[in-house]
């Protein structure tokens, strides 16, 4: 008796002392391994006569449970301990920076051209294109403004020859031209691309974006021109609601021509688009002329149309109130930096234009 | 074309306010750009007289004034002008004013030192004249001290912008005549006008018959013992108002004339004259001095006035000084007459030559204007200056016939959407001068001679919708249906790359389609270079055969603005001809400085070729090309370091060439003075990435997979050091069936191994689809690589 009391006692002041798990499986080992002190009572069950063996053993057994128990539970604790204390030691500080991710950034004029594209993309305008030189016919003569038309003032023209024939597009309106000798009507067509004029100052660059609109059906009336812009207007500025104003005007290759107007106000110097009682021209449009789709093998008498032009560098300073169009083309990494989009904000119908 | 109210109401009797007048101009065409205060701005503009100039004292060109304007006080002002000298009337614009010219306003400024309070006027700055040689110099009155200099110009001024179709708006009667159909008011009738002309006109004239005559009629009227003098007030104040300078009563009038109705007109010296006018053609070589005081020299065939001994003027540009009318004149020989648009244009482009009458005849004058024009300027004339009027001459053509029109009844509606009926058409189409015939189906509209615009039916309808009003029109929303695919495979390409690129850190610029031949020379050197005939400036002569000119220009200006670690690239046109086509779409991308720069937890180290090449290749596969498709040769362009560069080819060695890539030429980089010299580039070339015959989304291949074990096995070679280690994938993958993949994991030269070998250590991947591969399986396997790589590289096993 006093024997499994003694190894108890033994057993908690050794007990006591210990605080890792290497010591904990040690102790373990001296009273239950092989040859252990709480192991060896139990060998010593059998020398015992039955009376007192049955005691023993409750008690022996009541022993080693308690004993059992005891490291365990301490097992565990250190266990717990030690994770806590490599919680700690494995501490660092996450303020620290992230490791520099180049991040690469879309130009404002291509995130337009996406975003005009998506508009038009919901009313079956389809997207063409034609070359940066063009024929001097293409780009004036088949557009109704023959040789010494006052109109070609209002273009000053990068020629590529002495003789005038070949130069770089002054518009988009060419590809008109070109859509219509290579297909059949209707045309549905919308021409985003770089256009060309010799002038140069703060508000003009040598190089420039237009948008270029063509629809040729039966019936194409100056209704469906206004109500197609009126559209396009409002989903490219994102608001409900527009103020729209149809000015005549005059292009060789138009009649009736009309300017368009957006109503906006001035918010902190930043244009706000669709309310207050200034106007901005913004593009300019009308019914194809008969000399041009003439010009183009389009049988006018069964077929007509609108087309339309805008200024696609000018709708993004509008629209993301950008100042400089010069700053546009000098490739600053500050600017782009600022102004540009990232490549994954891709303009859709679904999931909107813009963030 | 500028005009005032009062001289509007000359033509137009009406109530209307300013306001409503300038928002009907607007909306029937006649833009309106600008209203000028009238009194508001330019009451600040004072007589004044220097009272003492001396020169400043830090700038030799420059000169200090005393400027009284009656009070007082006496105000410092400096001014550069060489005639800025004591005792001297002139005009001072005290600061806050604005000056009419530049529209400038004028603060109190130090000006090298010394506070200038306003300044003095040249009649450029105050848009009198194009003189900007000096102040302006009045006559010595200083009883008129601080009074102000636009005494006239007390009202609003409208500025409107005339399309080129309108030529009659360049007239202050034709802009009445659309005001008045507009409903703003009534035209009203010119005076009837009736002269006393006794004489013939006795200086002959003629106009020779020959190919491109441009002059189709030529009135004149020969006026005799005038007074020509300073106009009187009224005529004065009209011809401020129109931003002009008054010149003499003669000049002013035909000015008068010509901004009133439109109607050029040119008055000659007629003593002057020797013998006779002829308007002919010129010849080459013929030298005329214009009233510009510029000589030209003429080609052969422009329409000029001339006299027996030379050439008078240009007709319907410019006159020629021999016979320019002065205060002294006291015989003119007034011309009315019409020359056709083409040639008009044509000379004065050739010759560089801007007026206001070549303005009025290039768009188109009234033909039949020519009796009206002599009428009314010969009686001002009388009336001013006095002298007698001899009968018109009307040489040429006098009958000019008006053009008619059918317009079928229901033609506006199927072009604006809407009606309108005959009774509006009528209203409106007379009112600009239409003369009509209603018929059942159609009206028939004679064509006023003022309008050479209107030629066929859809102009008769744009004149109908111009005065009823565009607001009228109403707005069909568009249908949301879409029959054919938005974009077609290249520009969706075009889009999708665009975006890969760019999400792979490179920051898209947009640059010039042309750029600077000497850049351009370092990189595209075995062509001709594609010149602009008039370029914009000598830097941008070209147009570009490479997106790198632009892009290494700008690159280097960001280097030098101080960002040295950057990505740029672009998408656009590169030419290779002169004729329309001859142009493809390239997308061009740049890579300059280190990653990782001063990183707590990176090593720092260059980008380098597979940072580009791994940009490239990834991108291609973005966009659906398979990778065993990319075929890597060493061969390349010339803008590349030869032995650092590389391209991709489709499918095989001599497949189409889809991208190149590599280090920029060191020679290039040197020539532009880089500062950081670490660049490498990609270019992929959209054109020749083939469409994929089948589209992804029609089926996908099965999923196939193994849960069978993997095994790795290593192996290390040693090999000739010019072995492309790129070949090896291929060629191990195609050994056995149960090779998975293939990683080549280290690569080195030295150490211990001869000069010309290198080590290239491979990791080779291999499972089976039916079964856990057995030791011996798999060194079966491992031999048979060891044996094909030794037999087709060369190479040796280390062991």
């Amino acid at each position: 008796m006093s024997d499994l009391n003694y190894i108890k006692k033994e057993f908690e002041e050794k007990f006591v002392k210990i605080n890792s798990k290497n010591d904990l499986q040690n102790l373990k080992s001296e009273y239950f391994g092989k040859n252990g002190i709480v192991s060896s009572e139990f060998k010593k069950m059998g020398s015992l006569d039955e009376n007192h063996r049955k005691d023993f053993a409750k008690k022996l057994n009541l022993l080693k449970d308690d004993l059992t128990n005891l490291i365990e539970n301490k097992f565990k604790l250190i266990e717990k301990e030690e994770i806590n204390q490599k919680l700690v030691d494995e501490k660092i500080d996450i303020t620290l920076p992230i490791r520099s991710q180049a991040s690469g950034k879309i130009h404002p004029v291509s995130q337009v051209i996406d975003e005009i594209s998506s508009i038009f993309s919901e009313i079956g305008f389809t997207v063409a294109e034609g070359p940066d030189v063009e024929s001097e016919y293409n780009n004036f003569t088949a557009l109704n403004t023959p040789e010494n038309h006052p109109a070609r003032d209002m273009h000053d023209t990068f020629y590529l020859d002495a003789n005038k024939k070949t130069l770089l597009r002054t518009h988009t309106s060419p590809v008109q031209i070109r859509t219509m000798l290579n297909g059949k009507p209707p045309f549905k067509i919308i021409v985003p691309g770089r256009t060309y004029r010799c002038d140069s100052d703060q508000t003009h660059a040598p190089m420039f974006h237009q948008l270029e609109g063509l629809h040729i059906d039966k019936n194409i009336t100056m209704a469906h021109l206004k109500g197609c812009l009126n559209y396009f207007i409002k989903e490219f500025f994102e608001v409900k609601n527009i103020k729209m104003r149809f000015r005549p005007s005059h292009f060789p290759f138009t009649e009736p021509s009309a300017e368009v107007d957006i109503g906006y106000k001035l918010e902190d110097n930043k244009i706000v688009i669709g309310e207050g009682n200034k106007w901005l021209e913004i593009l300019g449009c009308g019914m194809v002329h008969p000399n041009v789709l003439r010009n183009a093998k389009v049988n006018s008498k069964q077929f007509q149309g609108y087309a339309f032009g805008m200024g696609i560098d000018r709708l993004a300073m509008l629209k993301y109130g950008i100042n400089d169009l010069r700053a546009f083309f000098e490739t600053d990494y500050r600017w782009l930096n600022h102004y540009g989009f990232d490549p994954l904000d891709v303009p859709t119908n679904y999931r909107g234009l813009s963030r | 074309m500028i005009l005032t109210l009062s001289w509007l109401k000359d033509h137009l009797k009406t109530t209307a306010s300013i306001n409503q007048i300038i928002e009907k101009l607007t909306d029937i065409g006649l833009e309106v750009e600008g209203v000028s205060e009238g009194s508001g701005e330019n009451s600040a503009f004072k007589i004044a007289k220097i009272i003492k100039s001396e020169k400043h004292p830090n700038a030799d060109k420059l000169k200090l004034c005393e400027v009284s304007i009656g009070g007082e006080e006496h105000i410092k002002v400096v001014c550069g002008a060489q005639n800025a000298r004591s005792g001297l009337i002139t005009v001072y614009a005290p600061p806050g004013a604005v000056i009419p010219k530049t529209k400038m306003k004028l603060k109190i400024a130090k000006i090298r030192g010394i506070e200038s309070r306003g300044m003095l006027c040249s009649e450029y700055e105050l848009g009198l004249s194009k003189d900007s040689n000096g102040i302006v110099e009045l006559k010595n009155s200083s009883s008129k001290l601080g009074k102000s200099f636009f005494k006239s110009s007390s009202e609003k001024s409208i500025d409107i912008s005339i399309t080129p179709n309108r030529p009659d708006c360049l007239g202050i009667r034709g802009v009445a005549r659309d005001l008045a159909a507009a409903g703003l008011g009534k035209f009203t009738d010119l005076k009837k006008i009736k002269l006393k002309q006794k004489k013939v006109q006795k200086i002959s004239v003629s106009i020779t018959k020959e190919k491109n005559q441009g002059c189709l009629v030529f009135g004149s009227c020969l006026i005799t013992n005038i007074q020509n003098k300073e106009s009187p007030k009224w005529l004065r104040e009209k011809i401020i108002s129109l931003g002009l300078k008054p010149i003499s009563a003669v000049v002013d009038i035909t000015n008068y004339v010509m901004f009133d109705l439109n109607r050029p007109l040119h008055a000659y010296d007629a003593d002057k004259i020797e013998g006779e006018i002829i308007v002919r053609n010129s010849k080459a070589n013929e030298i005329f001095k214009a009233l510009d005081d510029k000589e030209y020299k003429l080609e052969k065939d422009m329409c000029v006035i001339s006299d027996r001994k030379g050439v008078l003027g240009l007709g319907g540009i410019i006159g020629g000084t021999k016979t320019g009318t002065k205060f002294g004149t006291s015989n003119i020989l007034l011309e009315s007459a019409y020359f056709l648009p083409s040639s008009v244009r044509k000379t004065a482009k050739k010759l560089g030559l801007e007026t206001d009458a070549k303005y009025r005849f290039e768009r188109g004058i009234d033909p039949n204007s020519v009796i009206e024009g002599l009428n009314v300027a010969t009686s001002l004339i009388l009336q001013i200056c006095g002298g007698e009027a001899s009968k018109f001459n009307i040489v040429g053509k006098k009958n000019f016939i008006n053009k008619t029109i059918e317009l079928d009844n229901d033609k506006f509606k199927k072009t604006i959407g809407f009606s309108i009926s005959n009774q509006e058409c009528k209203k409106i189409l007379s009112s600009l001068g239409f003369k009509l015939k209603l018929g059942k189906k159609s009206i028939k509209a004679q064509v006023p001679s003022w309008r050479p615009d209107v030629e066929q039916d859809i102009d008769l309808i744009e004149e109908l919708i111009r005065i009823k009003g565009f607001d009228k029109i109403d707005l069909i929303e568009p249908k949301k249906t879409r029959e054919h695919d938005t974009l077609d495979y290249k520009q969706k390409l075009f889009h999708l790359i665009q975006r890969a690129i760019s999400n792979k850190g490179y920051l898209e610029a947009v640059t010039w389609s042309f750029t600077d031949q000497k850049i351009e020379q370092l990189v595209v050197q075995d062509q001709k270079p594609i010149f602009i005939y008039n370029p914009i400036s000598t830097e941008l002569n070209v147009l570009r055969r490479s997106i790198f000119s632009n892009l290494l220009f700008y690159l280097k200006k960001n280097q030098d603005r101080g960002f040295g670690d950057i990505s740029l690239f672009e998408i656009g046109p590169t030419f290779h001809g002169k004729n329309p086509g001859d142009q493809q779409v390239v997308i061009g991308g740049l890579r300059s400085g280190q990653f990782f720069k001063k990183s707590w937890s990176e090593e720092t180290r260059s980008i380098d070729i597979f940072d580009v090449k791994g940009d490239v290749i990834k991108t291609l596969i973005e966009i659906g090309i398979k990778e065993e498709d990319l075929i890597i040769t060493n061969k390349s362009k010339n803008y590349y370091h030869p032995g650092r560069s590389g391209s991709i080819n489709f499918k095989t060695e001599s497949g189409e060439c889809i991208a190149t890539f590599g280090e920029i030429h060191p020679t290039i980089i040197s020539k532009l003075d880089f500062k950081e010299k670490n660049i490498y580039g990609f270019e992929i070339y959209l054109k020749d990435i083939p469409e994929p015959k089948k589209k992804l989304r029609v089926s996908k291949d099965n999923f196939k997979f193994s849960d069978f074990q993997k095994s790795e096995r290593d192996f290390a070679f040693i090999m000739d050091k010019n072995y492309q280690v790129g070949k090896l994938e291929k060629l191990i993958l195609v050994v056995d069936s149960n090779i998975r993949s293939v990683n080549i994991f280290d690569v080195f030269e030295g150490q211990n191994l001869p000069q010309d070998k290198k080590s290239v250590a491979i990791s080779v991947s291999i499972q089976a689809q039916d079964k856990t591969l057995s030791d011996s399986d798999l060194n079966q396997i491992s031999q048979k690589i060891i044996k094909e790589v030794e037999n087709k590289t060369g190479g040796k096993i280390r062991t």
